[in-house]
């Protein structure tokens, strides 16, 4: 920029672009490499023939994929209708609202899978499903993953709705209960719409932590209860082939897609 | 919102009643979900970790504190003797030295990159925002194969080393505590930068102009200034990348190869191969205290009187 | 079963029954609130008691914190009183929710909604009510033709200026013909240009509609301008209710007096009543013959006010009521404001028109204060 600044701009410390440059080329760099290698003719993953999308091809055509692609959106989307709506809801009863008693335990509860490491969730869960099908002959196959899916995508969810009835006005509650509205219309046509940006950001991150799920779906996942990931996992203990990084590369858009318009969505009402 | 108190029985009192009723039952589908399917598994593994393990996997129904004794000491089959056995405790011993590296590192990266960001043009910031916010959501085990594929033995360094006739043998990398380090820093950088660029965004810039003023240095002024108004930053940051990062399971399963163990892979084997339930529940307790005893820590630090540094 | 439609029947019902009694719209009957309970309980309203009439501009006057909005909230069923009833045509409407209660409120911010057009806006609380969508559409018209905003029916309301949505704002709430429309300090965001076009204009509105309106403000020349009569409080409770003439000329009590325009306060001892006229002896041993609220006798110590417009300087020597020396003089263009100490040590101030056959006196004269017949008037406490 050929700008003129003064003398002195006070704001700026020596090294920090570079810095700031670092951390960009660290955080892009890995990933630009694996999606540019998924372009890749050859059969090596790492070693360059030539540009083509025979790899996507591939991928296409396997049937482990269709059927890993196929359980990931069956627990994604369900996992994800199901956590925003009760995110939702939950959020409606705890924001702006009169203190209940109960609200402070309830608000650590809807947190608590935020705090609780990965991995404990995972082997308590696993073992919660093991329990059910040894004492009771439960097992709900897919459903256990929806179900642990679900808890851990509600926290995620809940959290842009409740910044969004945050932001929100009072007084234009107040205003359609003024005009005739009773509360349910009042939610139906005044609160809801103007929340629509909200939960359709929690609706976005909570399907890309269902989505994105290893660690708890490695552990809880049955037989045959593949998912994307688990695909991956599975496809780096054997010979690679630049398959792997042709699904990868489906992966990573799927998530960089939504962060960018759950992004846009909240950035355009500001 | 104050809540005060009403007089009982008066038209307020009712309708205040009617709509903590109402409040309460919409928050209760959320609050049963996870009571029911996050908090009744972790009281489960509580009660496993007294158990004692099944030959193939599970838990036999008899009460026993192996799982605990076991984190420090090996029981001699024959003598019932128990001698000290710090294999456990060393894996995690590493593990905190991981988290606190990856931490630091974080932090010297992470803190000029979010200054960078806060001092940049309001519609260029939401850029910069939008370029940390997406590796923070994208999938951890892709992103973390991405960095094996660089740093493999016939990965994209070793190759270019190679041919540029630098090396003749490739350098190991992957598998050694330098990759698991790398994964790590890799994954949580973004849990460093965000919470920092919020609180340095927030931070007056005047103040940095008056400290010019008084004479002060470039290097003082960060120390002086800005440091000290950023640190609720600095703390948020350092905690979200200590605690997963301390719990962290993917990086070290890839790039570790599972020679190089953290706590994450420790309680995952115990439910696998390991076949001691009582015992991976235990360490997965351990794990969870550690952190909610940080997470107490800070929230009492947070919600005190602000310190100046 | 649509509430609303059955809260419409009967205020139709309600409104026959008042027009033909005459009795109050609004009845507001020893109304307290108190917020919290205990040690920390704060008395936002007191025993409150109101009656306003079918189409009257009512105004609750008051400096913030006085319980105005407060009281507006209650009417409007946003809040609960803790005692006392709140009537509606002579029915108790403290137990029906606001969007059962067939009255309207044009809110301080507007609080237009922000994802409809300025047309669905004002059509909202017809279409709540269930009415037919070509009564709505006819309606939603008029009421835009009302307020002058016709060509703007199809903006979103963030698109339109703060004067337009004030404009809007009304035009909603005056839509579903409320029996009275509750106005909470609805001019204060407008600069003062706007603010006095609006004034007019929401008069015009009154007047056309033949609506009761309640307004609140804390703007005393606003209430005076515009208002057929005016409730003045002040911690919680009414202090005075009047036409703006009773209030300005005839003030009760001294937060009355002082809040609206200037005043001169004097003390004095009652010496006796002539014709339902106080005599009041003065500190300075002259006597004044004044004016004391209605019901009320007062003896020994009062207060007396005394506007400054109600009082001519003098020259030294000519019969007057009091006598003193003139500290400061301040030239207002159309009047002159002369400041005298009297005798007795009080300040005096007295507004003087400026006319050709004025007088003029210089700081440092002694001077004679005439006070006009009816003038002063005794305080209630």
């Amino acid at each position: 920029m050929a700008r003129t600044r003064p003398p002195v701009d006070t704001k700026q410390q020596p090294g920090f672009a570079t810095m700031a440059a670092i951390c960009l080329v660290l955080l892009y760099g890995p990933i630009l490499v694996l999606m540019v290698f998924s372009l890749n003719s050859g059969k090596i993953v790492m070693h360059w023939e030539g540009v083509s999308l025979h790899w996507y091809a591939v991928a296409f055509q396997d049937a482990d994929f269709h059927s890993a692609a196929k359980n990931t959106m069956i627990i994604a989307v369900t996992a994800t209708v199901v956590s925003t709506a009760a995110a939702t809801l939950a959020a409606i009863g705890m924001t702006r609202v009169r203190p209940w008693k109960g609200l402070t335990a309830a608000f650590m509860v809807i947190n608590l899978p935020l705090m609780v490491p990965e991995i404990v969730t995972a082997v308590a869960t696993l073992s919660f499903f093991a329990l059910i099908a040894g004492a009771f002959g439960i097992n709900l196959g897919i459903g256990n993953l929806i179900i642990a899916h679900t808890v851990f995508c509600i926290p995620f969810a809940y959290m842009p709705i409740r910044a969004r009835l945050e932001d929100m006005d009072l007084t234009l509650d107040h205003a359609a209960a003024d005009l005739y509205a009773p509360p349910w219309k009042t939610f139906r046509r005044i609160t809801l719409p103007l929340l629509v940006p909200g939960i359709m950001s929690g609706a976005a991150l909570a399907f890309i932590v269902s989505f994105d799920d290893f660690t708890i779906t490695q552990l809880v996942a049955g037989p045959g209860q593949t998912t994307l990931p688990l695909f991956i996992w599975n496809q780096i203990r054997r010979p690679m082939t630049p398959e792997v990084n042709a699904i990868s590369t489906i992966l990573l858009s799927v998530s960089i897609l939504l962060v960018a318009v759950s992004f846009l969505i909240t950035r355009r009402r500001r | 919102m104050v809540d005060l108190p009403v007089q009982a029985g008066s038209l307020e009192a009712e309708a205040r009643k009617d709509a903590a009723r109402r409040n309460r039952l919409l928050s209760s589908p959320a609050i049963l979900i996870i009571a029911l399917f996050g908090i009744v598994p972790l009281l489960i593994i509580l009660v496993y970790s007294f158990l004692e393990a099944g030959p193939y996997g599970g838990v036999v129904w008899h009460f026993s504190t192996d799982a605990y004794v076991n984190f420090l000491f090996q029981q001699d089959i024959f003598s019932g003797a128990l001698t000290f056995a710090p294999a456990f405790l060393l894996i995690y011993l590493r593990s905190v030295l991981f988290a606190l590296a990856t931490t630091v590192v974080c932090l010297i990266l992470g803190f000029p990159t979010a200054y960078f960001m806060a001092t940049r043009p309001q519609h260029q910031r939401n850029w910069w925002v939008l370029l940390i916010t997406i590796p923070f959501w994208s999938n951890l085990l892709v992103r973390t194969l991405a960095v094996m594929f660089i740093i493999r033995d016939e990965g994209l360094i070793n190759d270019i080393l190679m041919r540029l006739h630098l090396i003749s043998r490739p350098i190991t990398m992957l598998y050694t505590n330098f990759a698991i380090e790398l994964g790590l820093l890799y994954a949580f950088l973004p849990f460093m930068v965000l919470p920092l660029y919020a609180s340095l965004e927030k931070l007056d810039f005047r103040l940095v102009e008056a400290a010019y003023d008084l004479y002060a240095t470039r290097w003082r002024v960060l120390w002086r200034v800005v440091i000290p108004a950023s640190l609720p930053g600095i703390v948020a940051g350092c905690l979200l990348v200590f605690i997963p990062a301390l719990g962290a399971y993917v990086t070290p399963l890839i790039l570790g190869g599972g020679k190089h163990m953290m706590i994450g892979n420790l309680i995952a084997q115990q439910f696998g191969s390991g076949r001691n339930w009582p015992l991976g529940s235990s360490q997965a307790l351990i794990l969870m205290a550690a952190v909610l005893i940080a997470l107490f820590a800070y929230v009492r630090n947070t919600t005190g009187k602000p310190t100046n540094g | 079963m649509d509430s609303a439609i059955v809260s419409r029947e009967m205020t139709e019902a309600l409104g026959v029954t008042a027009e033909v009694g005459g009795k109050s719209v609004i009845s507001i009957r020893d109304v307290s609130k108190i917020f919290g309970a205990g040690e920390t309980a704060v008395t936002a309203l007191d025993h409150v008691a109101i009656d306003i009439g079918q189409n009257e501009f009512f105004t609750l006057l008051g400096p913030s914190g006085c319980g105005k909005t407060t009281l507006l909230r209650l009417i409007a069923g946003f809040d609960y009183p803790t005692s006392g009833e709140l009537r509606l045509f002579g029915e108790d409407i403290a137990r029906l929710p606001p969007y059962k209660r067939p009255i309207n409120t044009v809110f301080q911010n507007y609080a237009l909604f922000p994802h409809m057009t300025v047309g669905q806006n004002v059509g909202f609380g017809l279409e709540m009510l269930g009415r037919p969508k070509a009564e709505v559409a006819a309606r939603v018209d008029e009421m835009l033709r009302l307020v002058r905003m016709e060509s703007l029916k199809n903006r979103r309301t963030s698109e339109i200026s703060g004067g337009q949505q004030q404009r809007v704002a009304l035009a909603r709430a005056l839509a579903p013909q409320p029996k009275v429309l509750l106005l909470d300090e609805p001019l204060s965001a407008l600069d003062y240009k706007l603010r006095k076009e609006m004034q007019i204009e929401l008069k015009r509105l009154q007047h056309e509609t033949g609506i009761t309106f309640i307004f609140v403000t804390h703007d005393q020349e606003e209430a005076l301008t515009m208002s057929d009569r005016i409730a003045v409080m002040s911690g919680g409770r009414v202090l005075q209710i009047g036409t703006a003439h009773e209030i300005y000329d005839k003030p009760t009590e001294r937060f009355v007096a002082n809040f609206i325009g200037e005043t001169n306060f004097l003390e004095g001892e009652v010496a006796g009543e002539v014709n339902g006229a106080l005599e009041v002896r003065l500190t300075s041993g002259a006597t004044l013959s004044a004016g004391k609220p209605e019901g009320l006798t007062p003896e020994g110590r009062v207060t007396i006010v005394i506007r400054p417009e109600h009082a001519q300087v003098v020259a030294d020597g000519t019969a007057s009521s009091f006598a003193g020396k003139i500290s400061n003089v301040v030239y207002f263009g159309t009047d002159t404001h002369y400041y005298v100490t009297l005798d007795s040590g009080d300040e005096f101030m007295v507004r003087q028109q400026n006319s050709r056959r004025a007088l003029e006196f210089a700081i440092g004269t002694r001077v004679g204060i005439r006070v006009d017949e009816e003038a002063a008037r005794v305080l209630r406490d």
